[in-house]
């Protein structure tokens, strides 16, 4: 931001080189503060990472030997270059818990949550935009104001709240949906997993009884989080196209005798969409946030759940892996929409 | 404010003749502005609410909030009349430790804009007064902060500093400051060239003076407005903690601790549940109406 007037020359002369690899130099930047930061929570803990590996019976010579095979009588600054070597092999050390390496553990659960998110985000998608151009288009009249209320009810509500909510309504009261979890267990060795993302899984191995029961799992989550992002992509989409429907282009397009739909749904949401495609990626970013408590009450077996799980038996090593993907993950959609905004406005990519 | 003219036109006078009667006078057009939006007047009005039953939660709960009734026979009580909110399963009153649990809630928010204000403040001024390498290591800190989801961050240092509610305070505190942070940094570049901090300069202050005394107190506004916005989501942040068991500890009558206490007996005594998050939901509402009209009254680019 700072930088660009003062590299504004370079800029010119090889722009998208350029930024690209300042981009790519401030992410490594951030990358980098991340672990720093997950380090630095690794080291003020209270639980001593020591007894957690010998136990409390182990003599004081067994103690000092795994206290040096820990690095811990090495400066700060050589244990974080220790943990920066680990790291970049892919070791976040073992879980306390279930005794595997961290990073299995991860790639384990992921796929459930990057299933409940994706169908979250589309969801919000699929009705954020058009009750956001509902709201635009009536801007300041009943239909606005509803879309305002529904939305800032989403920003309003604790997620965990809605969603046991939902379950007493949905699952037992009314018989709707199914329950927590992700599947039930008589299909759970129907499917081979491929992806990971069952849904897709059952899909393309045909097994439809599975998919129909995997839906009803996942509905209910999904359509929470959906829910979520809806009220800020809405609210975005709003701000978005009230700019845009005061543009010239749209009184020409008027005067032409262009149809209002035409106008609004072609013109001018077309040239909302470039910065609405970066509110949706932060917005899944913001579902990976939201999942923790959402999957602690659907006893959804993802990254949220693997967190809080380790986080209640002080699995410390789990915690600060599982922050750590997650942040990672956080940073990339950002850069990802931040690449997307490039890729698909070409007055920005043109001015570099 | 004689009688020969009425408060009103005093200070909606065009001519203030003094900084005093300017500045009153500012706020009671924003005060005209905000009242003329529903939306906003329902949000002031739950706030306002929630800080009478903070202030007199021991006049208005008619139970102890930690103390139970029988256990025998007060058990998860529906609600009635004797109990308006029904009882819990250790036979507490819910309707009196929600007004208890007022005041944890009321602490949360404050203490939280009281740690992190500050520090972004800190932050974002001096980064943008210095500029250069001071601007790039301080922002790119900021940026570290903010590549974290808030409540993610929030639990990984409520992990390492143990559960409780003075933990949680801080850690939200701690993943808070970072869009302060921005907010000021941005404000501070368009201050720090203006001619009258340059004349500040030429009089010898030093940036600590200048910084402190000069662009702070012009920061101040719009950052106090950011942190009204945030005031739902920091309680939301803490009723999420309390809902994992890493908030407030029982048998503190904290709103997500309840939620999760009541979650075993939701199917049969759904008001166990439900009570404490109604409570949490209309709080946030609040803030957030009030925060939205707030933003509609005092941020021109939003007003078109």
């Amino acid at each position: 931001m700072s930088g660009a007037t003062k590299t504004g020359g370079r800029s010119r002369a090889l722009p998208f080189a350029w930024k690209a690899v300042k981009l790519l130099a401030s992410v490594a930047l951030t990358f980098l503060g991340l672990l720093f930061v997950t380090f630095l929570i690794g080291r003020v803990v209270p639980v001593d990472p020591v007894l957690s590996v010998v136990g409390d019976r182990a003599s004081q010579a067994v103690y000092d030997r795994v206290y040096i095979e820990l690095g811990l009588d090495k400066p700060l600054i050589q244990q974080f270059w220790i943990y920066l070597q680990k790291v970049f092999t892919g070791d976040f050390g073992d879980s306390f818990m279930t005794k595997r390496p961290i990073l299995d553990d991860i790639m384990r659960v992921f796929p459930a949550t990057l299933e409940l998110a994706t169908f979250g985000v589309i969801l919000g998608t699929i009705l954020g935009v058009p009750l956001g151009v509902l709201a635009a288009v009536k801007q300041g009249r009943l239909a606005d104001q509803v879309v305002r209320v529904v939305g800032l009810i989403g920003y309003s509500a604790p997620i965990f709240w809605l969603g046991l909510l939902g379950l007493l309504i949905f699952y037992a009261k009314l018989g709707w949906v199914a329950g927590p979890g992700r599947i039930d267990i008589s299909y759970e060795y129907d499917i081979t997993p491929a992806t990971g993302l069952l849904l897709i899984d059952s899909a393309m191995q045909g097994k439809w009884a599975a998919f129909g029961n995997i839906f009803s799992h996942i509905i209910l989550p999904a359509s929470l989080l959906g829910y979520f992002s809806m009220a800020y992509i809405s609210r975005m989409t709003r701000s978005f196209m009230l700019n845009e429907l005061a543009q010239e282009y749209v009184i020409a397009a008027r005067v032409k005798g262009v149809p209002e739909w035409r106008i609004i749904w072609v013109h001018a949401l077309r040239n909302a969409a470039v910065p609405l495609v970066t509110v949706i990626a932060l917005s899944y970013a913001g579902l990976l946030e939201g999942s923790v408590l959402t999957e602690t009450v659907f006893a959804w077996p993802g990254l949220g759940q693997y967190l809080t799980n380790s986080l209640q038996n002080a699995d410390m090593n789990a915690v600060l892996g599982g922050t750590l993907v997650i942040g990672v993950v956080f940073v990339g959609l950002n850069l990802l929409s931040d690449l997307l905004y490039t890729l698909l406005d070409p007055r920005v990519r043109r001015r570099g | 404010m004689t009688a020969t003219f009425s408060r009103r036109e005093w200070l909606l006078s065009e001519q203030p003749a003094s900084r005093r009667q300017a500045r009153l006078g500012q706020g009671y057009r924003t005060w005209l502005a905000l009242r003329a939006n529903p939306l906003a007047m329902i949000g002031l009005a739950i706030v306002v609410t929630l800080v009478v039953v903070a202030l007199l939660a021991n006049v208005i709960a008619p139970y102890d909030p930690i103390v139970g009734g029988d256990l025998r026979t007060e058990r998860l009580l529906p609600p009635s009349l004797t109990h308006l909110m029904g009882t819990d399963e250790q036979a507490r009153d819910i309707f009196s430790r929600l007004v208890h649990g007022s005041r944890i809630t009321l602490m949360v928010v404050a203490l939280v804009a009281v740690i992190a204000t500050p520090i972004g403040l800190l932050v974002g001024t001096t980064a943008g007064y210095f500029g250069g390498w001071v601007d790039t290591v301080l922002m790119r800190v900021t940026d570290i902060f903010l590549a974290f989801p808030r409540l993610i961050l929030a639990l990984a240092f409520v992990a390492a500093l143990g559960p409780g509610i003075e933990n949680a305070i801080i850690a939200i505190a701690i993943t808070s400051w970072p869009p302060y942070a921005r907010l000021a940094r941005a404000e501070t570049l368009t201050i720090r060239d203006t001619d009258y901090i340059n004349a500040i300069r030429l009089q010898g202050a030093r940036p600590v003076r200048i910084i402190w005394g000069h662009v702070v107190p012009l920061c101040l506004s719009s950052v106090i407005i950011r942190v009204t916005l945030d005031m739902a989501g920091i309680i939301l942040t803490a009723a999420g903690l309390g809902f994992l068991g890493l908030g407030a500890q029982p048998p503190q009558p904290e709103w997500g601790a309840m939620i999760a206490g009541g979650r075993r007996f939701i199917i049969d005594q759904w008001w166990v549940v439900t009570m404490p998050g109604l409570a949490i939901f209309v709080v946030s509402l609040g803030f957030n109406f009030l925060g939205d009209g707030l933003r509609d009254v005092l941020d021109p680019k939003a007003r078109k």
